[in-house]
Order: structure tokens, then sequence, then C-alpha cells
């Protein structure tokens, strides 16, 4: 079974800025795949050569086994939902749904058929007659969703599609997607800045960085084993390590990184070393309350280490004033070893 | 430093306010006076010298004219609507007036959408501005100048002229002529000449709001149409165009009423035969038939009111 999308050392270039690098990868059928990466680092350029809005300058995008380099979007497999939903103003949600019907040429009754069903699947039944503007953030995402989906198309395409909902409508809706990618087994690729919607909902996450993919693996494995200081940063938010620092944590290694979940804090003096524990004396910086967890800043030598503590051990608290000297401490096996 | 940036400030907010202080805190405590002080100069102006003219104007379609002492008197008459909209040739003016405007609309419309589709989706940073002065430099000069100038250009030695006999069109132009309703003794003195003026004058009137509203479509739109499927024409028929249609409605509303109303371009290009306005002007300053000249007035009136409706339906005012 081929790939549902290759890119093949794809590159594309504004004037002297490459907006996508030598990009090459290959996402599975049925296969939840995420572009993450900050503002700026190609990961919806990647999107757009993929759905045909863009053309490569080289390489080639290969879509469920045929060069598509040079198709235009409309004889693509492929939808999109687009970060704006792109709703069409002048039309209601029933005809923005049936759309994509309507130009393949299918008929009246069954347009109004699968438009209905489309609507359903979504919770919109009741809202086919209105324009766009008179919905909600969500209805409209949702419209999206509908009017994408009611072409069964073997790819999904999301850009950035919850980037305008607020918080709680947003955890709904990555509950839904979730949902509909399982039932209908189609391709999602999924484009975002969020690395916490990216873990939750990805089988596979690719991250992008200055038009670059610095990593492709499960959330999991990204976790755990970041390959690069801009990984493991990115991806949870690692305390990377370097030089004198990374040599202070007794390793030959020039660059290591250690999640803040894993470092414990302990009021006074470093005590006791022992071969299988890092621990290094600081300075109490900050306490940010989080919750279920405090954030400690803490100085090591100038440098800013993040430690987070669970909430659940009123000791820990007490010892804890800022400006004090702490110990921080941590398992050796825990530290991962980073290319630059 | 410290020192002198402190005691240039006032020690308490107060102490800062002058003379002015009272009509301030007065000006914000009452909204309603502060709107009225912005408006109503503006008001008065457009009251006294807008609607009371017209409405002495309206009054005065209703007074009774007497054709042998060439007087008009106060006494109450629909005579005058009566003639304008039974006398032949009233009704004359009135479909020629119409059918011109709404064939220099459809032209501006036709000829102007390209170019504003062109500058709002495709044209450089450089070209774009470059075609906006070129549509907006006309504008500037005077009109009756340019209507002028156009008597020249499309006479029988002129420029116009020359261009065709050297094209060889001569035999097309002669027989273009000829035709009822387009045609005429010579270029200058044809429908179709004075549709070109009038065409001319207005496109930059169409140009401009076709451009905002081409330009207001986002491209993700277009993008999304694509997507789903849909050809570039395709994408043109059900996207663009009728996303674009406010803009139209907006540039229409200048095309048509400029043309509707105007009385200056008829009198020096094109056949004989009265505008509307050309119409208006004979009656009121040869004749002296006030009355007349007043109910003729209403026409225009109502049917550039209708228009503007129809446009106002067709959203014209969210475009502009």
């Amino acid at each position: 079974m081929p790939a549902s999308i290759e890119l093949q050392s794809v590159s594309r270039r504004y004037g002297d800025v490459f907006a996508v690098n030598e990009v090459s990868v290959a996402i599975q059928p049925g296969e939840f795949f995420s572009m993450l990466g900050p503002s700026g680092s190609g990961k919806t350029t990647c999107l757009r050569l993929i759905a045909g809005f863009d053309h490569p300058d080289s390489g080639a995008v290969i879509l469920n086994g045929r060069n598509m380099t040079r198709t235009p979007p409309y004889d693509r497999d492929v939808n999109t939902v687009f970060q704006d939903y792109a709703l069409f103003p002048h039309l209601t949600v029933q005809q923005n749904v049936e759309y994509g019907l309507r130009m393949q040429g299918i008929g009246n009754s069954e347009c109004c058929r699968r438009a209905g069903e489309a609507l359903d699947q979504v919770d919109l039944s009741g809202f086919a007659a209105r324009k766009p503007a008179q919905l909600s953030g969500g209805q409209r995402q949702r419209v999206a969703l509908a009017r994408a989906l009611v072409n069964r198309p073997s790819v999904l395409l999301l850009d950035e599609p919850l980037g305008a909902l607020d918080l709680r409508l947003r955890e709904q809706m990555q509950i839904e997607l979730k949902r509909l990618h399982k039932q209908l087994g189609i391709t999602f690729v999924y484009v975002t800045h969020d690395q916490g919607e990216a873990m939750s909902m990805s089988d596979r996450i690719a991250v992008f960085a200055r038009g670059k993919i610095e990593q492709v693996d499960t959330p999991r494995a990204l976790y755990q084993k970041p390959a690069t200081s801009f990984v493991a940063d990115f991806v949870g938010g690692a305390n990377v390590l370097r030089g004198d620092l990374a040599r202070a944590c007794g390793t030959a290694l020039p660059c290591v990184a250690i999640r803040p979940e894993q470092i414990r804090v302990r009021a006074g003096a470093v005590e006791s070393i022992t071969s299988a524990q890092v621990s290094l004396p600081g300075t109490l910086v900050d306490i940010q309350f989080h919750g279920a967890s405090s954030h400690y800043e803490v100085d090591v030598q100038g440098r800013l280490l993040t430690a987070v503590v669970a909430n659940n051990d009123d000791a820990e608290h007490a010892i804890a004033q800022i400006g004090n000297a702490v110990a921080l401490s941590w398992s050796r096996h825990l530290m991962v070893e980073l290319e630059q | 430093m410290t020192m002198t940036s402190s005691s240039a400030k006032p020690a308490m907010p107060g102490m800062r306010r002058g003379v002015m202080s009272p009509l301030s805190s007065t000006l914000y405590a009452y909204p309603n006076l502060r709107l009225w002080l912005l408006l109503g100069p503006p008001l008065l102006w457009f009251a006294v010298f807008y609607i009371l003219p017209l409405l002495a104007l309206l009054a005065q379609s209703v007074y009774t004219f007497d054709e042998f002492s060439m007087t008009v008197s106060a006494n109450f008459t629909l005579d005058n609507f009566r003639a304008v909209l039974t006398e032949p040739a009233h009704i004359d003016i009135l479909l020629r007036t119409f059918c011109t405007a709404l064939a220099v609309t459809v032209a501006c419309a036709v000829i102007g959408y390209p170019i504003s589709y062109y500058m709002a989706r495709y044209a450089g940073r450089r070209v774009k501005g470059m075609m906006y002065v070129a549509v907006m430099i006309p504008m500037w000069a005077s009109y009756i100048v340019k209507a002028y100038a156009w008597t020249v250009i499309l006479a029988r030695e002129g420029i116009a002229q020359w261009f065709i006999t050297q094209a060889g069109m001569t035999g097309a132009l002669e027989w273009l002529l000829t035709v009822p309703c387009v045609g005429g003794n010579t270029l200058a003195t044809s429908h179709l000449g004075r549709f070109l003026v009038f065409t001319y004058m207005w496109l930059p009137f169409m140009i401009l709001p076709v451009l905002a509203s081409v330009e207001r479509i986002s491209p993700s739109l277009i993008n999304a149409s694509a997507d789903l499927g849909a050809t570039p024409g395709q994408t043109l028929r059900n996207v663009i165009l009728p996303l674009s249609v406010p803009g139209v409605a907006a540039g229409s509303v200048f095309t048509f009423c400029l043309t509707f109303g105007d009385y200056i371009i008829p009198t020096l290009v094109g056949p004989s035969g009265d505008f509307l306005g050309s119409a208006v002007y004979k009656y009121q300053g040869a004749i002296g038939n006030i009355p007349l000249a007043a109910a003729l007035t209403v026409i225009p009136v109502i049917v550039v009111g209708a228009w503007l409706w129809l446009a106002k339906k067709m959203g014209a005012f969210d475009a502009l």
C-alpha cells in the first residue's frame, strides 16, 4: 500500500527565504499526522503544497502513489479545513456543504441528502438555512468540517482549525476530531503550533523549525527521546543543559536535556552524591502556582532551570522560600542526549 | 534630570486644566450637546441649501403655467405630470436618457471589472500604484474640458476618424453609423459617440468600488473553492462574481445616476434630441416654464431613488 502522502525533498522559496527546505516525509493511510512548529516554521506552507494552493520549487508531492506536484487543487483527492474556516459568506450553511458535490456535478437530491448527513455528523442539522455570519465560531468550524468531509476525501488537511476557539470549545473539538478520525478512517494532517494539542491527538508528529523537519516520531517518543535541543524545548519544555552545566551533571556529552517534572527540589545544600543521581545547588528565584502543580524557577550557575513539583506534598512547600538555597536532583538515566 | 521632569508635572491632576476646563467638563457630561455641536452646522447647511430648494422645486411642479402670458401662477394642477408622462416627445426623452444610462452602466461594468480584478488580485505594488494614478488623474481634470476634448477627438477630421481610416475600418464605421439608436451623421453626433464619452467619463467611478469589493474577497475563499473541486471558471461564477455584486452595484449608482442627470455631454456630443437634464435646462431657461421643468425633475428623483434602493438591496452601501 503506497503512502497516503509523500513529500520528496520538497523546497519552496519566497525571494531569498526558504519557507520549506528539503522536507521529506511519508504519511501513512489512516494516520493522524500533526505538523507542529512555531509560526514561520514552514508547516502551513507544507500543507499548502499538499493541498495544491502552492507548488514546490523543487521536489515532488506524491498522493496515494501518484505524482501530484503540478496538479491543481481541484484535481486532488484532499480537502482542507481552513484556519479562518473560509465559508462562503453569500451561501447558506446547506449550500456551503453542498458546494463540493455540486462542483463534481452530483445531482440535486443526492447533494441534499449527503449534505444533510454531513451536517448531522457535526450536530448542525437545524442550522442548514442560516448564513455563516449567523453562526458562532464553533459552529462555523463544524460547518467547515462538514463541508470538507462531505466529499469523502482520502486525506483531510486541517490548518490550525481550533486556533480561533476558546479553551473549553477547543478541548471539546479535539475529542470530536479524534472521534471523527476513528470513525472515518481517513488520513488527517493537522497543522498546529500548540504542542499539547498535537501530543494529545496525533499518531505521529513532525516538528518543524526554520523550514526543516527536526524530528518525526510518536508523541511519546518525541517527549522521551527528543533528538535536538529545539524539539526538547518546544515539545514539553525541557531544561537544556550545555557546556559547563552539562559537565557539572557529570556527563561528557556537550548537550543534554532533563524534563521539569523529573527534577526534585529540596531545601538546603547538596547532601550526598550517588552515581545514579545528579545533584546541583541553586537559588530559588520564583514559584508559579498552576493548581495541580507548581513551577519552581531555580538559578543554577547563572542559568534558570524549571522544576515542576506536584502540589500533593505540603512539606515540600514549607521549605520553599524565594531566595533560599535549594538542591536540585534527578536520576542520571532520565537525561537525554541531544544534537546541538 | 529626574528633578526637572518631575517638577514639570503638575502636583495634582486638576491643576493642569486651564480656562477651558468648565467647557470640557460640560461637553463631557452631556454627550447629546456634543453631538449637536458637531452635526448642527452641516445639518443647517444641508437643510437651507439642499432640502428647502428641493421642496420648493417639488412644490412648483404642481403650479400652473399660462402659455399665452408666459407666467406662473400658484394654482394647483397635475397637468405638468400628465404632460411629462403622456406626451410622446417627453416619453422619447425619458427612454433615451434611461437607455443611455443603462448602456453606459453595463459598458462600465464590463470594461471596469477586469481592470479592477487585475488590480486587486494580480498587479504588484508598483503596477497597482501606477494604475491607481491612471484611474484617478482623469477624475481631477475638469469635466467640461474633457467633454470638449472628446468633441474634437470624435470630430469628422479628428484623431478617432484618422485611426479608423488607418486601420481600414472606414466601411465598418459607416455601416455602424447607419444603425438606428446607435448611429448618427458622424461619430461626434452619433449615439455611439455620446455613449463612448459617457463611458469614458464615469468608468473610474465603477473601477474604484469594484476594486474595493474584489480586494475584500479573502484569498482563502478562492482556495477553498478550488479545494472543493471548482475549476477557475466555476470559482469565478460561484464565488468571485457573486461576492463582487455589491461593488458593481455601488459603481452603478455612480455610472447610472451621473448619466441620468447629466445635461452637458448630451448637448456637446451626440445627435439632437434632449436628455432629461437638457430638457429641464431648456424649459426653465429658454422657455421659462418652471412648473414643467420641475415636473420633469421629479422623474430622475424617483428613478435615481429607485436605483439607489435596488443598489442598497444588492449590498452596494456595505461595499463603499
